[in-house]
């Protein structure tokens, strides 16, 4: 039954792309509404690549990232980014490693100097490596150690659901790996991940593309060539019996469930993908969505509800394998097992029912505002546009978004929830320990 | 060091000047004040509407923020979640001590739409019982939660230890008082507080500023009621005394919090002061962050910041340290505030400094959500977006010597009142080798 739609605008960031003859992919996509612009440095590494033995790896390769490179001393990165009026900061995620600044836009030439010089070689030294893991480990503390439901669900799923090292394991590490690191490893993971063919730089907000070719080609022109390595297959076969598992949270004063279920391959199956990113919203975005109204509302068998695709929530920015998941936290002397079998009913009902008159409608409409809203930001533009062009070689997807989303059909987002069976659902109960 | 040339840093272009976007203001015959912003970025338009809601009954507030978008007597809360969401929308309730917030976005289409269904809300919040039960118990949930939390219990005791008797000491209401919360106590507290004397509505994005008026006019003209003003005393000044050692036994880390003096944002200090707040821990190029984090190791994000109030401003440090280092970060802590409060800053610093300041000003305008953040906490002191021109312009003309004198006036260590939540059994006996202490239960 077709029915009337709030109509789905679009943006039409323009789109500039070129690589160097080192290698290195650029996109530019100028907007001169502001003076500020963003500029983001996308290397094709995350957790999934780090060696057996060095959980957490990569992000504290990310902190050394900062520690000083060729031409600049330790604290002289931070100091010309924040003296030029801008911010800073670096991610780690499951498949790239980012590196980005939002600065007004007479800083360009500025900041490209400082990524360039940390892509020809980050100062690597014993010293800088042992500060940086006691800063890790105080980072590990404050999220996961020292708070309740800490890395729930995204440290304490994936060991749930797979099998293979790259997939399972802690990315934010053990402190008996993080420790035991050494300035070699760096120095051997700078040569095998960090290479210039192994990375993108985005530019958007402020620019002149002309001008702004010219000084990404002065600054990164040089820096050595080095070929991007061969990604791995980090393939694992599907789930076909339900997985459990339980933890004690000391710190949790109530309970907390998380499960997930496997999705295609969301770059080389990225139409077979899309329904279940909406198939998330449709369950969870907000009062008038599916298990809102049924868990929180109706049954009150939860406090709160969540949805998402992958499992740093980030739909667009995540390849193969990966999940759709749903958290939920639980009142005091909650039933996991009623929850996850309501959850069951719910995807059963919505397979054979279908969505209701303007359901899917208004969930597209609002999935629209949010992609809208982060891409005003000239940063969140950088970043999904690198990332855009690492893992697909289509920057200008993120223009398009919003429509994609809006295209998505019933029966699609039907079909999806009927794949979400109990047997393929991986899940994780957090025992509250830390009842008052 | 491998480099076989030097290269130079590259210099900074010409500076932009700061440019306020342009904007509209009426003030409508039931004294709600209307500012829109053209900002046409994207397709949507931010909403806030600030009332202000000081010295409300903790609990109460609490729950009406909880339960506001709960119903009217046209549609259900589902229906309003839906009626937002077919215009891309959607709207949430905060509270703090100060004001009541509703916030939300749509795209720009359905602005009329959003706007229908907030004088929809503002005038006919139901309150159903159902749903009030429903929301009164994920409440007490929340604040359980939120009273695990070492960096919750931390700042709830820095506020009592800073505020007293004063309504800012207490932000958080108990479980068995949010228990207590009736529906119709929530319909009287409505009829009492939610009026348009006094609130700001905000309204940015792909607007025409004067249409944007025009329709919170048609909406909200009919929102009625006279304003129950409550006028909330100032804040107390600080007053120095012995740490306070609060206990949260095997915590793996220790919560470091002081508060120091500081001023609202029209004050003449001010400027300088967020000047040496900066130099002093305001921003990861800061001394403290330098000292404590990459020096020495001690913690992650360590980070001070002057926050402003209605009745009064205050600054505030806080960093997550190691249980072992806690007695040592607290003395660099104290070192680095004593440094700054007796010897004039480098010029080259306070230049980092200023352009930071000035540079993160044009990034805080430069979103449709970030601008109508700034307009509306503006809005709430009686600022407008032309203060953002001023500002810069004294943080442009503070000197070397201006921003020594807010140094030694505010940010001396002798000022500052300091709490530490953590293991007392690992931690009390080094914090006493620096410092009297006086010690709590958390």
């Amino acid at each position: 039954m077709p029915t009337r739609r709030a109509r789905i605008p679009a943006t039409k960031y323009p789109v500039e792309r070129f690589a160097l003859d080192n290698g290195l992919r650029v996109v530019l996509t100028p907007d001169r509404s502001a003076p500020v612009i963003g500029v983001a440095v996308v290397y094709d590494v995350g957790i999934r690549s780090e060696p057996e033995g060095r959980t957490g790896f990569a992000h504290l390769f990310e902190h050394l990232m900062f520690q000083g490179s060729e031409n600049l001393e330790k604290l002289a990165h931070f100091r010309h980014v924040q003296g030029a009026g801008g911010t800073f900061n670096g991610s780690t995620h499951l498949d790239y490693t980012d590196y980005f600044e939002t600065l007004p836009s007479n800083a360009l030439e500025r900041a490209l100097f400082l990524e360039a010089d940390r892509m020809r070689g980050p100062r690597l030294t014993e010293e800088n490596l042992r500060n940086q893991v006691d800063v890790v480990k105080e980072e590990i503390r404050v999220n996961v150690l020292n708070r309740p439901y800490g890395g729930f669900p995204w440290l304490t799923l994936p060991p749930v659901m797979f099998d293979t090292f790259p997939n399972a394991h802690d990315g934010y590490g053990s402190f008996d790996d993080l420790e035991s690191a050494t300035v070699a490893d760096a120095a051997d993971f700078f040569r095998r991940y960090y290479a210039s063919g192994n990375a993108v730089l985005a530019v958007s907000g402020d620019i002149d593309v002309a001008e702004a070719t010219a000084l990404i080609e002065r600054h990164f022109g040089d820096v050595p060539a080095r070929p991007a390595p061969e990604r791995p297959d980090f393939t694992e076969p599907d789930l076909t019996t339900e997985r459990r598992s339980t933890y004690t949270d000391a710190l949790a004063p109530l309970p907390a469930v998380a499960g997930a279920w496997r999705v295609p391959d969301p770059v080389t199956d990225f139409a077979g993908y899309l329904p279940y990113v909406v198939l998330a919203e449709v369950l969870t975005d907000g009062d008038a969505s599916r298990l809102v109204e049924r868990l929180v509302q109706r049954d009150r068998t939860v406090t709160g509800v969540g949805g998402y695709l992958g499992f740093m929530g980030d739909p667009f920015d995540v390849r193969d394998p990966t999940a759709l998941l749903l958290q939920a936290h639980l009142p005091p002397g909650g039933d996991v097992d009623k929850v996850l079998r309501t959850v069951d009913e719910e995807l059963d009902r919505l397979a054979t029912d279908g969505l209701v008159e303007g359901e899917l409608a208004r969930t597209q409409a609002r999935m629209a505002t949010h992609l809208l809203r982060d891409t005003d930001a000239v940063l969140g533009r950088a970043l999904r546009m690198a990332v855009l062009e690492q893992q697909r070689g289509e920057p200008g997807l993120l223009n398009d978004l919003p429509r994609l989303v809006g295209a998505v059909t019933e029966d699609q987002v039907r079909a999806a929830a009927a794949t979400l069976r109990p047997e393929r659902r991986a899940s994780v109960e957090v025992v509250a320990g830390g009842a008052q | 060091m491998t480099a076989t040339t030097v290269r130079p840093l590259p210099a900074l272009g010409p500076n932009r000047r700061l440019t306020v976007p342009k904007q509209a203001e009426r003030t409508l015959g039931n004294g709600l004040t209307v500012i829109a912003v053209r900002r046409p970025a994207v397709p949507l338009v931010e909403v806030r509407l600030w009332m202000p809601f000081g010295r409300t009954h903790l609990a109460r507030g609490a729950m009406l923020a909880q339960t506001m978008l709960a119903g009217t007597e046209a549609h259900s809360a589902t229906e309003i979640a839906a009626e937002l969401q077919k215009v891309g929308g959607g709207l949430s309730a905060g509270l703090d001590p100060d004001r009541l917030m509703l916030s939300g976005a749509s795209l720009v289409t359905g602005l009329d739409r959003m706007l229908e269904l907030l004088a929809e809300v503002l005038t006919g919040a139901s309150y159903p019982g159902d749903w009030v039960a429903t929301e009164r118990d994920r409440l007490v949930d929340h604040i359980q939660v939120a009273q695990s939390q070492p960096s919750h219990l931390a700042r709830t005791a820095l506020l009592k230890r800073i505020y007293g008797r004063h309504p800012y000491a207490v932000q958080t209401p108990e479980p068995d008082q949010v228990r207590a919360v009736r529906p119709a106590a929530l319909r009287k507290l409505h009829a009492e507080r939610v009026h348009p004397a006094g609130a700001v509505l905000v309204l940015v994005g792909d607007v025409r500023p004067e249409r944007a008026l025009d329709a919170a006019e048609a909406a909200l003209a009919g929102w009625r009621g006279d304003g129950h003003v409550a006028e909330l005393p100032p804040a107390p000044p600080l007053e120095p005394g012995p740490l306070l050692l609060i206990d949260r036994p095997g915590s793996v880390q220790s919560s470091l919090r002081l508060a120091l003096p500081a001023v609202p944002r029209t004050h003449p200090d001010h400027a300088a002061l967020q000047l040496a707040n900066l130099i002093f821990g305001g921003y990861f190029s800061s001394r403290w962050v330098e000292n404590i984090r990459e020096d020495k190791g001690y913690t992650y994000g360590p980070h001070s910041l002057v926050e402003h109030s209605v009745a009064g401003s205050v600054l505030v440090a806080g960093a997550e340290v190691a249980t072992e280092v806690t007695a040592p970060a607290l003395l660099e802590t104290s070192y680095e505030l004593g440094r700054l409060a007796t010897v004039p800053p480098k010029p080259d610093e306070l230049e980092q400094a200023r352009q930071y300041a000035l540079g993160t000003l044009q990034l805080g305008m430069s979103t449709q959500a970030g601008l109508a953040s700034l307009t509306s906490a503006y809005a709430g002191n009686g600022l407008r977006l032309d203060f953002l021109t001023e500002h810069a312009a004294r943080l442009a003309a503070a000197t070397v010597d201006d921003v020594a004198e807010v140094a030694a006036r505010y940010l001396a260590p002798a000022h500052a009142v300091t709490v530490v939540l953590g293991d007392a059994a690992r931690i009390a006996d080094s914090l006493a080798a620096l410092t009297p202490v006086h010690r709590e239960d958390a």
